[in-house]
C-alpha cells in the first residue's frame, strides 16, 4: 500500500476521530486559532490601515512596518517567544498576529487608498462628517480589497497555524510533529491533507463574500472578485 | 423666500506649497441671482467656491453668508444646508440613483422612505424619469448623471447652490439642455447660485452677473453679461469673452423681406424677430 493510500485509510479509521485529542477536536482548535489570530489581528490592523488610507498620511510607515513584519520567518520568531513565554498557546498566537498584519493593514490602507477621491469630495462637500465618509462612502467601496487582505492573512495563519503544536499541544499540527518523530509518515501527510482541505473550505467561504461585497461595491458590474 | 446674499471680503488663499490660489478677492453675490465665476485654470475660481461651504478656509478674509462669517459655523452642518453640484456628479456608485439625491436627507434625520419619496419627485424637476430611481448611477447617461446630481444638490431644499463646472464633462447639445433645465429650475426656485466655469458662453447664458477673473481670483471684470461684451474692461477682457471673435460682431442684411443676422464673415446667425 503506498503512502497515500495509508494516509487515506488513517483518516478513514474511526478511531482518529473521536475523543479530546481526536481529528474533529483538532479541526476545531485549528480552526479557532485561526479565526482568533485574525480577529485580533484584524482589530489592530484595519482600522490603522483605514485611517492611513483616508488621511493619506503616514503611508511610508505603513508600507515599511508591514514589509518588516513580512520578512520575519515565523518559526524562528516562534521559537523566540517561545522561550519568552514558556509552553502553551501565547508564543504560537502572537508570531501568528504578526504574520497576518501585514496583509490585512495593507488590504485596508490600499482598498481606501484606491476610491475615487472625487466621490470622497462629493461626499464630504454634501455634509458627510468625517465618520460617515469613512463608514458609508470609503468603507463599502474598499470592502473587496479589504477582504483581500482577510483572505490572504487567513490562509496564510491557517496554514502556519500548524507551528502551534511545536510549543503546545494544540492544532492540527500536532499530527505532523508527531508523525515526524515516530517515522509515522501516513499519519503526517494525513495532517497535512487535513489542513489543506480546511484552507480550501475557509477560501471557498471567503472568495463568495469577496464576491458579495465586490457586488455591493459596484452593482452593476458583476465581476468576479480579484484573485 | 428667505435671502441668502453671500459675501467674500478680502479673501485670499495661500497652500502649504506657496501657491497663491487666490490673492485678495471681494465680492457681492446677492439673494436669488446668479453669479458665474469664469476663468482659466489658475484663476483661483474653484477655491473661491470652495470657501463658501468651508471646503477650503480662507488664509485670510472672511467669507459671509446672510452676514455670518461661515468661520463660525460647523462645517458638517454648513454643507448640508449648501446645494453642491460637480462635475461628472461625484454621485456614489454604490448607491441607486434614489439613494443618492436622498444622501443629505438621510443624513439631516429624514426617514429613508420620505427621502426616497421626495426624491422621485425631485428625479421629475430635474426632467428625469422616475423609473430610473432604482438604477446605479453607471447604468445613465453622463447628462442623466448631471442631472442626478443637481437634485442631489437640491434635495435639502438649500438656499444656496454651489455649482464647479457642472456641464463640463458632457457634450456640447447636452450641456445646451442641461443649461436651459439650470435657467427653468432657477425661475421656478430662485436659489443664491454660485457658478464656476472656464466657459464664457456657458457663463453669458445662465449668469445674471459674470465676475471674469484673472490669474489669482483678481477681478478682470464684474458686470452683467451685456456690460461685459458692451464694455470690455481692458485687453484681457476683450480677448478672454472673445469680443472681437467673429461671431460675436454682429450685423443684419436683408434677404427677401426679412432681416438676417450674419457674423463678421458673414456667416448667418439667426433671424431678427419683425
Amino acid at each position: 500500500m503506498n503512502l497515500f493510500a495509508e494516509a487515506l485509510a488513517w483518516l478513514a479509521d474511526p478511531v482518529h476521530w473521536s475523543g479530546p485529542s481526536g481529528i474533529a477536536a483538532r479541526l476545531a482548535q485549528h480552526l479557532a486559532i485561526t479565526v482568533a489570530v485574525v480577529a485580533v489581528s484584524a482589530a489592530v490592523a484595519i482600522p490603522v490601515g483605514v485611517l492611513v488610507g483616508h488621511t493619506r498620511r503616514g503611508r511610508g510607515v505603513v508600507v515599511a512596518v508591514a514589509g518588516a513584519a513580512r520578512a520575519v520567518p515565523t518559526l524562528g520568531l516562534l521559537t523566540i517567544l517561545g522561550l519568552m513565554m514558556g509552553i502553551g498557546l501565547q508564543a504560537p498566537l502572537a508570531a501568528l498576529v504578526v504574520l497576518a498584519i501585514p496583509s490585512l493593514l495593507a488590504g485596508a490602507y490600499a482598498g481606501v487608498e484606491a476610491v475615487a477621491p472625487d466621490v470622497v469630495d462629493a461626499a464630504r462637500a454634501s455634509g458627510m462628517s468625517e465618520a460617515q465618509v469613512v463608514r458609508q462612502v470609503e468603507l463599502p467601496l474598499a470592502m473587496p480589497v479589504l477582504l483581500g487582505g482577510v483572505r490572504a492573512a487567513t490562509l496564510q495563519v491557517v496554514a502556519t497555524a500548524t507551528l502551534a503544536a511545536y510549543v503546545s499541544d494544540t492544532g492540527l499540527g500536532r499530527y505532523l510533529f508527531a508523525g515526524l518523530k515516530t517515522r509515522d509518515y501516513p499519519q503526517m501527510l494525513a495532517g497535512a491533507l487535513l489542513v489543506i482541505a480546511l484552507t480550501l473550505v475557509l477560501e471557498a467561504v471567503l472568495a463568495s463574500i469577496q464576491r458579495a461585497a465586490a457586488r455591493a461595491a459596484a452593482p452593476t458590474h458583476a465581476r468576479r472578485a480579484p484573485a | 423666500m428667505v435671502g441668502m446674499p453671500i459675501e467674500f471680503r478680502a479673501v485670499r488663499k495661500v497652500y502649504p506649497d506657496g501657491t497663491v490660489a487666490v490673492d485678495d478677492f471681494s465680492h457681492h453675490v446677492p439673494s436669488h441671482k446668479t453669479v458665474a465665476l469664469v476663468g482659466s485654470s489658475g484663476s483661483g475660481k474653484t477655491t473661491l467656491l470652495r470657501m463658501v461651504n468651508r471646503m477650503v478656509d480662507p488664509s485670510s478674509g472672511s467669507v459671509l453668508i446672510d452676514d455670518e462669517d461661515v468661520r463660525t459655523l460647523d462645517p458638517v452642518v454648513l454643507r448640508r444646508s449648501i446645494g453642491y453640484v460637480l462635475q461628472a456628479g461625484g454621485l456614489l456608485p454604490h448607491r441607486t440613483v434614489l439613494d443618492n439625491i436622498a444622501t443629505v436627507p438621510v443624513l439631516s434625520g429624514t426617514p429613508r422612505r420620505a427621502a426616497r419619496t421626495a426624491a422621485t419627485e425631485l428625479l421629475e424637476r430635474v426632467g428625469l424619469d422616475p423609473s430610473l430611481g432604482p438604477r446605479y448611477p453607471s447604468q445613465l447617461s453622463g447628462g442623466q448623471q448631471q442631472r442626478v446630481g443637481v437634485a442631489r444638490a437640491l434635495a435639502a431644499d438649500p438656499n444656496i447652490l454651489l455649482m464647479d463646472e457642472p456641464f463640463g464633462a458632457v457634450d456640447p447639445i447636452v450641456r445646451r439642455e442641461l443649461q436651459d433645465e439650470l435657467l427653468r429650475l432657477q425661475a421656478e426656485l430662485g436659489k443664491t447660485i454660485v457658478l464656476v466655469t472656464h466657459d464664457i458662453d456657458e457663463a453669458f447664458r445662465v449668469g445674471d452677473e459674470v465676475v471674469v477673473l484673472r490669474e489669482g481670483g483678481r477681478v478682470a471684470q464684474a458686470g452683467t453679461p451685456s456690460q461685459i461684451l458692451t464694455h470690455p474692461a481692458d485687453d484681457f477682457v476683450r480677448d478672454f469673452v472673445g469680443a472681437d471673435r467673429p461671431e460675436r460682431l454682429l450685423t443684419t442684411v436683408e434677404v427677401d423681406g426679412r432681416r438676417l443676422v450674419v457674423d463678421a464673415n458673414g456667416r448667418p446667425a439667426g433671424v431678427l424677430s419683425p
